[in-house]
């Protein structure tokens, strides 16, 4: 039986994301943990995170995470969740923080002048609402979605990768942005699946069957 | 591109979904649950659900609500109503809904604004206002379900929640809200193009065309409605194809 631990550093709605994983995956073992020894011993990571960068970076090392989630991006099926995707960059322009520096890149927020719609309207930030992913590459978490599917966004910040390579899904809003990342065991995501409807329920059943 | 955002709003008392008729009379409309369910097949982008309970022996069946709705439905979940203070933000988020709406008690305490939003972050936290017009071009901040004139400039206030940490505005014209004679664009419009964040227009839907209105002509970045959805006169699929017909970015 799979064990995946959805990593509790106090930031964001983790049942929400708990609940979706056991609605695709029933036979798994899911558990919401601020335990290293626990999240260490899983099968497969999940990072979510909602809120400001500078307060998640802060709890992920008050409870003494950091370590423990840095050496499960190296190893086992990860899967980070918006903040969660954030955090493994670099230079986070929120706040003025560093991420985990796992992969190479910065977290700028969306550029107030490039803020127009087509129509000259205003764009809103945060952008919140459903936006389409452009897939770069196949890969086995966009099994059984479709290219340009929809999925549910809320964010005021994006991650701008140094390396495009890592680059998986990509999101107009304003601006081109990276809606997706991929490499070796880590694939994270922008977006929130577990509020993505069936899409989204698609993406974790892929997490939950991936083996990188 | 961005989707506009269709959201049926469900008003639940103690359990129940009911509509008022002629804000008075209320009519039980089913059960939460499985009218939500019911939605997000239908492809609902969000559901809206505000706790009218009165009795403050039955507050927390709205949390058992929300936590039966959000282990079933993966969309995301408001929930407004009887919020006074920070921690029943908390117990909401808890619960299984993404984000809280707050009327009332934003009024009486705009620090609860500011408060809840750097303790959940601002993309939790609605504000709903409530707009009466007073004089023409005027529309003015009403509390206590639309009985209490604040005398709040419903612009400024729009503005000033904004500034306070607000993620977004559901907006309700309190002279448009169950009359079926559509959105009031101006109010929509002056409110939504004042302020940075997204702006939800609710009051007075009665055809699809008014939900099509309230996108192109009052500038909203969603649409919620209630009894157009609730006695199935429309689908939310129907809904969203002639707001695509319309010329308008939707998830179909």
């Amino acid at each position: 039986m799979s064990k995946v631990v959805v990593v509790d550093y106090g930031m964001g709605n983790l049942r929400s994301v708990a609940k979706a994983i056991e609605h695709v995956a029933p036979e798994a073992e899911v558990r919401v943990s601020a335990d290293a020894a626990e999240i260490a011993a899983a099968d497969r990571v999940v990072v979510p995170g909602q809120g400001a960068m500078p307060d998640c970076m802060r709890e992920l090392s008050a409870r003494g995470l950091r370590e423990v989630v840095v050496r499960a991006a190296a190893e086992k099926p990860f899967l980070g969740i918006c903040v969660g995707l954030q955090m493994l960059f670099g230079h986070a322009e929120e706040g003025d923080v560093m991420g985990l520096e796992i992969l190479p890149g910065t977290v700028p927020r969306f550029p107030d002048a490039a803020m127009v719609a087509p129509d000259g309207t205003r764009l809103k930030v945060p952008h919140m609402g459903w936006n389409q992913v452009q897939q770069v590459d196949a890969h086995p978490l966009w099994d059984g979605i479709a290219d340009g599917a929809r999925f549910y966004f809320v964010h005021s910040y994006y991650v701008e990768p140094q390396t495009p390579e890592v680059i998986a899904g990509s999101t107009h809003y304003g601006i081109p942005f990276t809606s997706a990342i991929a490499r070796a065991n880590i694939f994270a995501v922008q977006f929130h699946p577990e509020k993505s409807a069936q899409d989204g329920l698609r993406l974790l059943a892929n997490f939950m069957r991936w083996n990188p | 591109m961005l989707a506009k955002r269709i959201i049926p709003c469900l008003d639940v008392n103690a359990g129940r979904v009911v509509k008022g008729i002629n804000f008075v009379q209320l009519r039980d409309a089913g059960d939460p649950v499985e009218i939500a369910r019911r939605y997000d097949e239908q492809g609902a982008d969000e559901i809206t659900f505000l706790d009218i309970t009165a009795s403050s022996d039955d507050r927390d069946i709205i949390l058992h609500i929300v936590e039966a709705v959000a282990s079933q439905v993966f969309i995301p979940l408001t929930v407004g109503g009887g919020v006074r203070q920070v921690e029943d933000v908390r117990r909401l988020l808890n619960a299984g809904a993404d984000k809280v709406g707050m009327n009332t008690a934003a009024v009486n305490n705009p620090q609860l604004v500011a408060d809840a939003s750097a303790k959940v972050g601002s993309q939790c936290i609605v504000v709903a206002i409530d707009a009466k017009e007073t004089a023409p071009g005027r529309w003015e901040v009403f509390t206590h379900g639309g009985r209490k004139n604040t005398g709040l400039d419903a612009v400024e206030w729009a503005r000033k929640v904004e500034s306070l940490g607000a993620g977004e505005i559901l907006l309700t014209s309190m002279d448009r809200d169950g009359t079926k004679a559509g959105f009031n664009i101006p109010l929509t419009r002056a409110v939504a193009e004042a302020v940075g964040i997204p702006v939800i227009a609710s009051g007075g839907v009665g055809t699809l065309q008014h939900l099509a209105d309230g996108v192109t002509e009052g500038k909203a970045d969603a649409v919620l409605a209630a009894s157009i959805f609730h006695y199935g006169e429309f689908t939310v699929r129907q809904a969203k194809e002639f707001m695509r017909s319309r010329g308008i970015e939707v998830r179909l």
